[in-house]
């Protein structure tokens, strides 16, 4: 017999299961359950995008393409930031298309990394900064954003962290899983002290649409941050498809090249399909990318009025699709108040330490849901909140 | 109206159960402006009415619609609308359009049995006096009403949690 535990790369083993998988399971088996636990748009991809693709089928492209993705979605993608941003890449050797935004850091964090290279990764987070990080080589060095300043990390916090060994950190704004967003004097000041400390931001700007109050400021249009900023974005929220599996990463030429080389021999190129269809809601899906947004804040809004009328105290989320409450004055842990919020209320949440230490006594609400299991939610939300305090800490259980 | 009146419009166009406090909470407004607006807007007739949009089909009640094609010659001072209006006063035609192209005006008419349509049609429709012509076109199947796809309800096929 096989002993796979002597078999098995040390370095995966060394990486702790991720704390949504056990919450999962105990989801998975309960029914009438209402879901504020979903990382993606309730929208299914506009039809228009899905005609494309089935178009695209029955033209027969259906072949690999270039390592480096259409450079008819280069170009268009070139375009857009340009738009939006005011920030020139060059399609040709500064865009890379990838697997969605996660290949897009997994190549960006392993083109960087050497052994003990340290990563500054703001918390709470994505889940997967840290994980990749340590694949790739490099250590995670956590920055804990606090509360207070909403969770947005500041420059000084950053300067704190710095050691002869910081190579990159990593910014995510709008952000998953507090919705805070930053602003452009703040990304200024970072902006300094990236520049003095020489290093890499990887800026993970995926909800840049989801951007409610205030305009997105894209890292690399700030002056002299282009070339030290690996841009990756993605269609997974701003155009409801994360099924597809599709994304981009721009920067300078030396650093997409290294990445390319990565991509070229892990993952050849991404699928065609998908970039036909990535293509086609670039250049007409604006409109209804924007009803989701002006949906989804109508509901940030619903959310955040909901979750004060019932005493849950809640910073304003400015962007994503996600509120992050505070749940301290219960007295229970993030993980403790989840689950009983699902067992007992059939609500579904995810425990905010998952997505760094600091992000204990707060749950991760996210209101892509509709209108009615948002009320329903908040509701029964309200009748649990109730029995806690009524109940007191030992009468129930 | 406003862009706070439109917004409102809009939201009840696509649910007309929304009560006041959410349809207050979602535009960040004040619940008692949201009811003295929603009521002006009534009263204005800006919002004609609030109703349900049924598939009888599914609830086994058989029910025929046609579309008819009536041409008609205009009237000298009122045009078509008095010719509308005598149509559109019978309580069996649901829609009454006036059409550019090659007949005047659209009638959608609702009735328990095809008999009773065409019955309808050659009596009340075909005998006013401006009607030149009549062609009627039974509808088969219903795929899509007021922008809604009535068969398909696309559940929620994500999983229940996700980063
Ligand atoms: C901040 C953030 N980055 C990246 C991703 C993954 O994106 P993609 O679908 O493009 O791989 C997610 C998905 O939840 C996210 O929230």
């Amino acid at each position: 017999m096989i002993n796979w535990t002597d078999k098995l790369s040390p370095q995966v083993k060394s990486i702790p299961p991720s704390g949504i998988r056990r919450f999962f399971d105990l989801v998975s088996e309960m029914k009438g359950v209402i879901s504020l636990g979903v990382g993606e748009p309730d929208f299914v991809t506009p039809w228009h995008v899905r005609e494309a693709c089935i178009y695209s089928l029955e033209k027969g492209y259906t072949m690999y393409t270039s390592n480096w993705g259409l450079l008819e979605l280069r170009e268009e993608i070139a375009r857009h930031l340009y738009n939006n941003y005011k920030v020139a890449y060059e399609p040709r050797n500064e865009v890379l298309v990838t697997v969605g935004v996660s290949e897009g850091m997994d190549l960006a964090l392993r083109a960087l990394l050497a052994p003990g290279d340290e990563v500054l990764v703001p918390e709470p987070c994505y889940v997967s900064y840290a994980p990749c990080t340590s694949m790739a080589g490099g250590t995670p060095v956590p920055i804990l954003t606090s509360a207070e300043n909403d969770f947005r990390v500041t420059a000084a916090e950053i300067k704190e962290k710095i050691t002869p060994k910081t190579k990159v950190i990593i910014l995510s704004y709008p952000n998953n899983p507090t919705g805070a967003t930053i602003s452009r004097e703040e990304l200024m000041e970072i902006a300094k002290v990236v520049k003095k400390h020489d290093l890499v931001v990887i800026s993970d700007e995926i909800y840049d649409k989801l951007t409610y109050e205030g305009e997105h400021t894209c890292f690399a249009s700030l002056p002299a941050m282009k070339n030290r900023t690996i841009l990756l974005n993605g269609f997974s929220k701003a155009y409801a498809m994360t099924g597809w599996r599709l994304g981009y990463a721009c920067g300078h030429p030396e650093v997409i090249a290294h990445m390319t080389k990565i991509h070229q021999y892990t993952m050849l190129c991404a699928p065609v399909t998908a970039q036909m269809a990535a293509l086609e809601a670039l250049q007409n899906g604006t409109d209804e990318m924007l009803k989701m947004v002006a949906e989804y804040d109508r509901r940030r809004k619903l959310v955040l009025k909901g979750f004060s009328e019932i005493g849950l105290s809640c910073f304003e989320p400015k962007g994503a699709f996600y509120a992050f409450p505070s749940i301290k004055n219960t007295g229970l842990s993030s993980e403790e108040f989840a689950e009983r919020l699902l067992m007992e209320a059939k609500v579904a949440t995810v425990p905010g330490s998952v997505f760094g230490v600091n992000g204990q006594g707060h749950i991760r609400c996210s209101y892509a849901a509709s209108v009615e299991n948002l009320t329903e939610a908040i509701d029964r939300m309200d009748k649990f909140l109730k029995k806690l305090s009524f109940c007191g800490e030992e009468a129930c259980g | 109206m406003d862009k706070k009146d439109r917004e409102i419009l809009e939201l009840l166009e696509n649910n007309s159960r929304l009560r006041y406090e959410q349809i207050a909470a979602m535009l960040d407004m004040d619940q008692t402006e949201v009811e003295n607006r929603v009521k002006e807007l009534e009263e204005k007739r800006l919002i004609v009415k609030y109703h349900s949009l049924i598939n009888w089909e599914k609830a086994g009640q058989e029910t025929v619609s046609a579309l008819i094609e009536v041409k008609v010659t205009p009237q000298r001072g009122s045009g078509f609308d008095d010719i509308a209006e005598r149509i559109y006063r019978f309580p069996e035609v649901k829609t009454v359009y006036l059409m550019s192209g090659s007949y005047d005006i659209s009638v959608l008419i609702e009735g328990k049995t095809m008999k009773e349509v065409a019955f309808f049609v050659a009596t009340k429709l075909a005998t006013v006096e401006e009607v030149q012509g009549t062609a009627t076109h039974f509808v088969l199947k219903k795929y899509k009403q007021e922008g809604v796809i009535l068969e398909d309800k696309e559940d929620d096929r994500r999983l229940v949690i996700s980063p």
